[in-house]
Parts: C-alpha cells; structure tokens; sequence
C-alpha cells in the first residue's frame, strides 16, 4: 500500500515549544523516538493522546503536537484508564519517570496492568529523583548516594520488568535511550499491542545522576533480540528481568503469545461506538422500568 | 385535622432480616398509596449487633422519620428490652412470645402482644426469619389495612420461589388473623389512597438521577454510606450502556472521572469523607483543566473512620477546603431523597457549563434512608445541557484554537480530544491560553494573573444557575430557623409545629453551600428578629461559612453529633430553649430517664428497672 499525500510526518509531531530539559538528557532521545514510531505507525496527531504525572519526564506531552494532559504525581494511569474508557478509538500513551510511576503511582502501575487496559506506558527510568534536585528512588541501586541516602541507599531496587510480569503485563521491555532505532521498533511494537504494555527506557540524567550514566548502560546492555530470547516464554522473560550487573538485558522481554482481550475490548458499554460518541439518553420506556424497581 | 399516621421500628440483630421485613411493609404500603420514610440505625458489624429501622407510615407524605415509634416488632430479646421503654400509650409491641419475654413493665397502655410464632408459622423452627413474617402480617392488620396487598408483595419479592411465597403468605396471614383475635387495633388507623408511590433511597435516587442526566461512566470504590450508588449502577450498567468500573482507590477513582470526563463523556463517581479525601488533589487538578467532574460525598460521621453507619453534616468545612490553591467550585447539598434525584442533573449542567468541580454533599440520613417519591416526579426528561462543548471539527472555530480563551464570561469553548484542527494539552501546571505552561516561565506574573481572574470570573453570573434558599412560612415571623442539606424535611415539620402552638417561626433552607447566596439569605434574616442555625455537626460548620461570607451572626445555635439525626421535636424543643434564651443547644437522640447501659447484641440483666415475670402467650390452641 501506498502511503495517501497526507501520510503523517515526524515533523507533524514537532510543536514551537522546544523542551526544557538539560542538555544532553536521555528524555530527548525517548521523544525523538516517539515522534518517529507514531510517524511511522500513520497515528494522525489528533488520534493521539499522551498523558503525563509530574517529574522532568512528565513534561513531555507539552513537547509534541498531540492532544496531551499533564496531571498529578503518580496519577497518570488512572486518568489514561478513564481517558481510554470513554474513548477507545484514540491511541493513548502514558510517559513519566520512574519516581512518579513506580514510587507515588506504583499502586496504580500494578493494578492497571492486572486490568489491561490498552495503554502504552513509557517510564523514562533514570534511577533519580530528577526534578527535585537528586533524591534516592525507588529504582536507586542499593548503596548509591544521593541528597537523601548521603551514605548510601539502605533499601532494595525495584525491579520493573519483574514486576510487570507477576503482574499479568502482556508487553514487557526495556530500551535505552541511547538506542534510537531500537527504542522505536519497541515503541511501535508496544503501542500495537492491544492490552497494557510496559516500556522502561533507561533516560540517563546527566545532572543528578552520576552512576548510571550513558556510559554505565554502554557497557552493560546488550539486546535480548541478538541473544535468541524466546518472547513468548514467561519464565524465560523472568530469567532475563532478574537480570541486573554486570550485563543488563534491553529490548522485547515479553509478549504474551495468547493475549486477553483489553479491558476496552471486554466493557459491554464500550462496544460499538466509543462512549463519548454514544446517545446519552434514556427513552421514556427503560425510564419506566427504572420507576417499576422502586414499586 | 391531621392525616393519621404510624411510625414502626423495627429491632433485631444485623442477619434477624430487619431490612427485608421493612421492605415488605413499605411497599405494602406504598402500593397502596400510604407514603413512608425511613431511617435505619445500625453498626458496622455483618452479624449481631443492634440494627434499629425506623418506618413512618401516612397519607401525607413524611419528611422525616418522626418522634417516636408507636409499633416497636422486636426481633431479639436485646431489642425488646431496649425500645420497649420508649413506646407512648396506645403503643403497640409485637414480638415472638415463645422466646422472648418483656425484662420489665412496659410504660402505660402500651399493648403487649407476644406472638405463639411456632404456632402461626411451624417453618420458624428451621427458619427464624419467619418470625418477621408473622409480625408484619398482624402489623397490617393493627394499622387497619386489608391483607391483600401484603400478600402481593411476598409474590414479587420471592418471585422466582413460589414454595417460599406460599410459606410467608401463611405464616403473614396467620399473625394477621391471630391479631385480628387478640389484638387491640391502633387508634390512628391508616387508610389507602389512590397516589402512585416509587420508594427508595437517597443513593438510588442520585444513581437513578445520574443516569438519566447522560451520566455514562461511573467509577468507585465502595465505602459505606456510598456503596450503594456503585451497586445501582453496576446492575444497570449493561441495559442503560454505562461503563461502570470498581478499582483500587480514590485516588484512582477521581482520576478515572476527570479522564473520561476530560474526553467529553458525563462521568461521576461518589464516596464519603475519607475517600473524598482521597479525592481532593485530583479535584483541584480538574479546576486548573477546567474539566467539568461532578463528586459525592455521602457524609457520615468522622473524624476519620469516625462512626461508619451514623450520620452527620460535618464534611462541610471540608469540601469548601478540598485542594490546594484558590479555585472554583460549586458544593450543593440536596435537601431530601427526591431532591437526590434532580440534583445530579442539575450538578452536571453547571460543570458542563463552566467547566468546573461540582461536589455534592448527600449524607447517610439521605442515602441509606428511604421515602416514597410520587412517581410523576421521577418520570421526567432532564434537559441536558452540554455548555460551549466542541463535539465536532467542522471548521468553524478560528485559527489557532485556543482551549483556555480568555473571554469576557471567563468560559472558553472546550474541544473534546479527538478533533482534527484542535489539538492542545491540559496542564496541571499554570498555563497560558493555548495550554502552554507558564509555571516553569522565569516569571510572568501578567499572564499567571490574568489566568487565574479567568477562572475567577465565571463565578460572577454562576449563582443564577443554583438553587436560591427556600423560605417557607411567614416572611415577617419573629425567628428564622436555617438548615443546610438533609434537615429540611425534619425542620419544616418542626416549623409548622411551632407555628401551631404560637411561635412565630420561618424556615430558610439552604441547598447551595457555594457560592453563597449571601444577599438572599440576608434579606430574609433582616426581617427576623432572631437567626437559628441547626446542623447535625459539633462545630456549626454552616454559621461559621454564613458568618464569613456575609457577616451575619447567628442567635442561637442547635446542635446534634451523636450519631443520629434530628427529629421534629429535638428542634422544637431547641428553638423554645433558644427562645428562653439559651444559645447553643446539643441534641441528644437519648431521653433523660432512658436506659442504655446494656450490652451491645445480648440481653443482659436490666437492673434498676423493675423486673417483671410474666406468664407465657397462650397457644392458639
């Protein structure tokens, strides 16, 4: 198939506001990435929804042209879940950090991959407290000192991929925002996937951050697709997440060879059209019937 | 001449079946055309306990659950002895006489009426709840109604169970005969009219009123007393089209509303005060969006866990303050159950229309209690009006769309997402009109200044939209009594008892709590030589936000935080109190000379009231 005349550009997702993060943050890299794959996918901008918490990363749906909502530390899930509900036919993707979804929002991280709703969700994982100047998080190596841990992280690191799994997540991967083309081939994978899927980007912050820099991920990660990793494999992708140091597995650890249907494909109320499109009135005779049950 | 009319109670233990015996005699009655109400009286325990339903039964319309029960059906032994105390002469009470026995005199010319259940009922051997059936049966026939219709009932109510209709048909017609025998019929007999009664409560009313207002998508986490608004909808969700979502929190709750409200779609979701707690920095996110979100919180009586299954009026100060910053927001309070229906229309046109949180502040009085509503008021077409709500891109809105326009009425036209040509992105943050952040701006204080008097402004023609206090009574009456919310029906009772014995007395009650209708309520107190605030909390939440808004210092002040809610002559009492020249009157549901030191679910000794032995009911045979 030929693309139309008006096949969708990456520049279509560029806006006049240009980001404000640091010079040389891995955020810039999870954007350009995600221009490409919805270009690349044909998402018209206006069937594109990106839903934010709060934290540097969380600025991101200001940075491309698509209908976007910027809402609370750690609720980002629970808006996109409500957004998706009412309107199933648009393309929703959740981006924050990994404070806002897997510390503040990490209830609502578990039980929106339990319920599946179809939401791409990008955790831009830089290890740090970001936007308030470098405190511990819950993805903090254990030992690493930071404004808050002085002599270093007491507490154990949250680990995102297993995780996901032992949460019913049918997508499952991890990309490295250093890794443009592959992070693109993940993001379009992900967004396709009709269910919840996961992708945890390791965004290095250059600023706070000294550990786990740019060079830090070069010299551990390698890709689960040059090592004959079975995708479908449950246990095997949980082999791979328990993976950490001195290598560090990045790209597709899951996809569920036997998807459930998404929670927007299961709601009675939702088939058809999308609710937002629906009469919302009730005719004179289910009125009656209302009346009847209280007779 | 007023309408005759009965109040009954009803006493067991939570699983003794006081509720299901309750239904069955409201809608026996309701059926033929006898109004009821109904307050129920419980703990938080699944079984045992002490539950206390209370039915007031007239031609005309209750608005409250009345004084004092004149027909008390004990269930256990506990709730024999704990209300039997409380009956007035020519009072009534029925109880299963071959187990329970009256630990001490009941008070003059009550009538004992102990009934041979296993007689009247064999089945109650194996299935104590039958016990109820025969009570309810010989209340019918003591309130002076034919059998026909109870039986009715028992055939809609176990329709799928003919075998169990059959049995409760019996063993009702058995009490009801067995009474007709032995029974000294009540002296306020209670006739049918012809009036077509729906009866139910305020959480189905307002989930009911909801839906019928183009409510599509209900999301909640149950919490007593609000529960029964998510199990309405989830047992409509599949004929009415309503996505109806139970899920982890509140916070996730309000989350979800503002999401599917934020795409166009008319969401709600409802909790009491802890959840809406939960609630609060989500709703101060939807005031910056300008995301219509309508809330309910159904108040029970806190702080925190508070008490779970009591009411009270104290969440006030609380939903006034719900986030941080200065925002808009509307807090109606409806003013009964049938109010319950209408006020979610009304709360969803105003959010539409101006873009902002509405919080409806219902309590357990309203919602767990029940009322008959004629059923022409619930027969209705609400008029749904969407406000400057942008649901199609044909071209018309000029170039570049602005979501956050500032125009003159602080309104600007709202895109649902989805449209070609309108993209923009809501911010949590400070934003200019195009959406675009302003809160990491070095500084630019004209612009964080004009958005914010923005907003402010669709405030200055919002009261038009909301319902003005309501006098009833003379408007040039010596004393004005105010009441918020749910104490309207029990205060307009006290009002006109008032006014029968001579006092000059009004009644103002208040629905919307904010905005203030500050100059309406002054004009009214202007013409009354003394203000009277009553309000089911400690701390006169209502006269300290009257008192800020307007300047106006209330007279006295009554009062009730004891779990319960008023009743008409708690207020007439208070207000002579006033009169005379008291100024703060605390309610207590207790009578002086009650007691109320037993046990909680047992019967234990009643030392200090005189114990009496009495002979067993005698047998039919």
């Amino acid at each position: 198939m030929t693309a139309p005349a008006t096949a969708v550009q990456v520049k279509d997702f560029k806006p006049e506001v240009h980001s404000d993060w640091c010079p040389g943050c891995g955020d810039f890299g999870v954007l350009t990435a995600l221009f490409q794959a919805c270009a690349q996918l044909q998402i018209q901008p206006h069937n594109l929804m990106v839903i934010s918490g709060i934290g540097c990363s969380s600025n991101l749906p200001g940075f491309i042209r698509s209908y976007g909502a910027h809402t609370l530390h750690g609720r980002l899930l629970p808006f996109a879940t409500g957004a998706k509900l009412a309107n199933q036919e648009m393309t929703i993707i959740g981006t924050g950090g990994d404070g806002d979804g897997y510390g503040i929002g990490l209830n609502h991280f578990i039980q929106a991959m339990r319920r599946n709703i179809d939401v791409t969700y990008i955790v831009m994982n830089n290890e740090i407290y970001g936007l308030t100047t470098g405190q511990v998080s819950p993805t903090s190596e254990t030992g690493m000192k930071t404004k808050t841990s002085p002599d270093g992280n007491l507490e154990g690191m949250l680990n995102p991929m297993a995780l996901a799994l032992a949460s019913g997540c049918g997508f499952v991967a991890r990309g490295f925002s250093g890794q443009m083309k592959h992070l693109v081939e993940l993001y379009k994978a992900g967004i396709e996937h009709k269910g919840f899927a996961l992708i945890d980007v390791f965004s290095p912050c250059v600023t706070f951050n000294k550990l786990n820099t740019y060079q830090y991920f070069k010299e551990r990660i390698y890709k689960l697709e040059d090592d004959d990793h079975d995708t479908g494999n449950f246990h095997a992708a949980m082999d791979k997440a328990m993976e950490w140091d001195p290598t560090i597995p990045i790209g597709l650890f899951y996809r569920n060879p036997d998807p459930k249907p998404s929670l927007d494909a299961l709601d009675p109320a939702l088939t058809g059209q999308p609710l937002v499109q629906q009469n919302y009135t009730i005719d004179s005779e289910t009125r009656g019937d209302l009346i009847r049950e209280f007779m | 001449m007023s309408e005759p009319e009965v109040i009954v109670g009803i006493g067991g233990a939570a699983g003794d079946g006081t509720a299901s015996a309750g239904n069955t005699l409201v809608l026996s009655m309701a059926r033929q055309g006898i109004a009821g109400y109904s307050y129920n009286s419980y703990q938080s325990v699944i079984r045992g306990g002490h539950s206390w339903l209370r039915l007031r039964f007239s031609a005309k319309k209750p608005l409250n659950h009345g004084d004092q029960v004149k027909v008390l059906i004990a269930l256990n032994q506990d709730s024999l002895d704990r209300h039997l105390q409380e009956l007035p002469p020519g009072g009534v009470c029925l109880y299963n006489g071959a187990k329970f026995q009256p630990s001490y005199d009941p008070p003059a010319g009550v009538q004992l009426c102990g009934l041979p259940v296993p007689d009247l009922a064999p089945d109650a051997v194996k299935l104590p709840v039958m016990q109820n059936t025969v009570a309810v049966g010989a209340a019918v026939q003591m309130m002076g109604l034919g059998f026909e219709t109870l039986s009715a009932v028992f055939e809609t109510t176990f329709a799928k169970k003919p075998a169990v209709v059959q049995k409760n048909i019996e063993a009702a017609r058995n009490g009801y005969d067995y009474a007709a025998k032995n029974f000294q019929p009540l002296d306020t007999p209670l006739h049918p009219t012809d009036q077509k009664w729906a009866q139910s409560s305020g959480n189905d009313l307002l989930a009911m009123g909801a839906a019928l207002a183009g409510c599509k998508f209900y999301v909640a986490y149950p919490m007593s007393p609000a529960t029964h608004i998510l199990e309405w909808f989830a047992n409509h969700a599949k004929r009415l089209g309503i996505c109806v979502r139970q899920v982890e929190d509140e916070i996730s709750v309000v989350g979800m509303c503002i999401g599917a409200n934020h795409m166009g779609v008319r969401a709600m979701c409802a909790t009491s005060g802890g959840g809406f707690a939960l609630m609060t920095e989500a709703i101060g996110m939807a005031a910056i969006y300008e995301t219509p979100v309508v809330v309910i919180n159904v108040m029970r009586a806190g702080p925190s866990t508070g008490v779970p299954t009591k009411t009270e009026q104290a969440d006030l100060t609380q939903a006034f303050g719900a986030s941080q910053g200065d925002f808009e927001r509307v807090v109606i309070a409806p003013i009964s159950m049938g109010d319950c229906f209408v006020t979610p229309a009304l709360a969803f046109d105003v959010a539409d229309k101006y873009q902002i949180p509405v919080l409806i502040l219902a309590d357990l009085l309203l919602c767990e209690g029940s009322e008959t509503v004629a059923t022409e008021i619930l027969d209705v077409e609400f008029p749904i009006d969407r406000g400057q709500l942008i649901t199609t891109a044909d071209g018309s809105t000029e170039e570049p769309y602005l979501r956050y326009k500032d125009t003159p009425s602080g309104i600007s036209p709202r895109a649902i997402p989805g449209l070609p040509g309108y993209l923009y992105v809501s911010g949590s943050d400070e934003h200019d009109e195009d959406g675009v952040l302003l809160s990491d701006v070095f500084t630019d204080p004209i612009r964080r200044k004009k958005m914010v008097d923005k907003r402010h402004r669709k405030m200055s023609t919002i009261l038009r939209d909301l319902p003005t206090p309501m006098l009833e009574g003379p408007a040039d009456a010596e004393t004005t009594l105010l009441g918020w919310g749910s104490t309207w029906g029990v205060i307009k009772e006290a009002a006109e008892r008032l006014r029968a014995d001579g006092v000059s007395v009004n009644h103002l009650q208040i629905k919307t709590m904010m905005p203030l209708h500050g100059d309406e309520i002054a004009a009214v107190v202007e013409k009354s030589q003394r203000l009277i605030i009553i309000e089911n909390n400690q701390s006169g939440q209502f006269a300290r936000h009257l008192r800020a808004e307007t300047g106006i210092v209330a007279h006295g002040h009554i009062r009730k935080y004891d779990g319960e809610p008023f009743e008409p002559k708690h207020i007439v009492s208070a207000v002579n109190d006033i009169i005379g020249g008291q100024e703060v009157v605390d309610v207590l549901s207790i009578e002086p000379g009650w007691r109320t030191d037993h046990p909680t679910g047992t019967s234990g000794p009643w030392e200090g009231l005189k114990q009496v032995t009495r002979p067993g009911v005698p047998s039919k045979a």
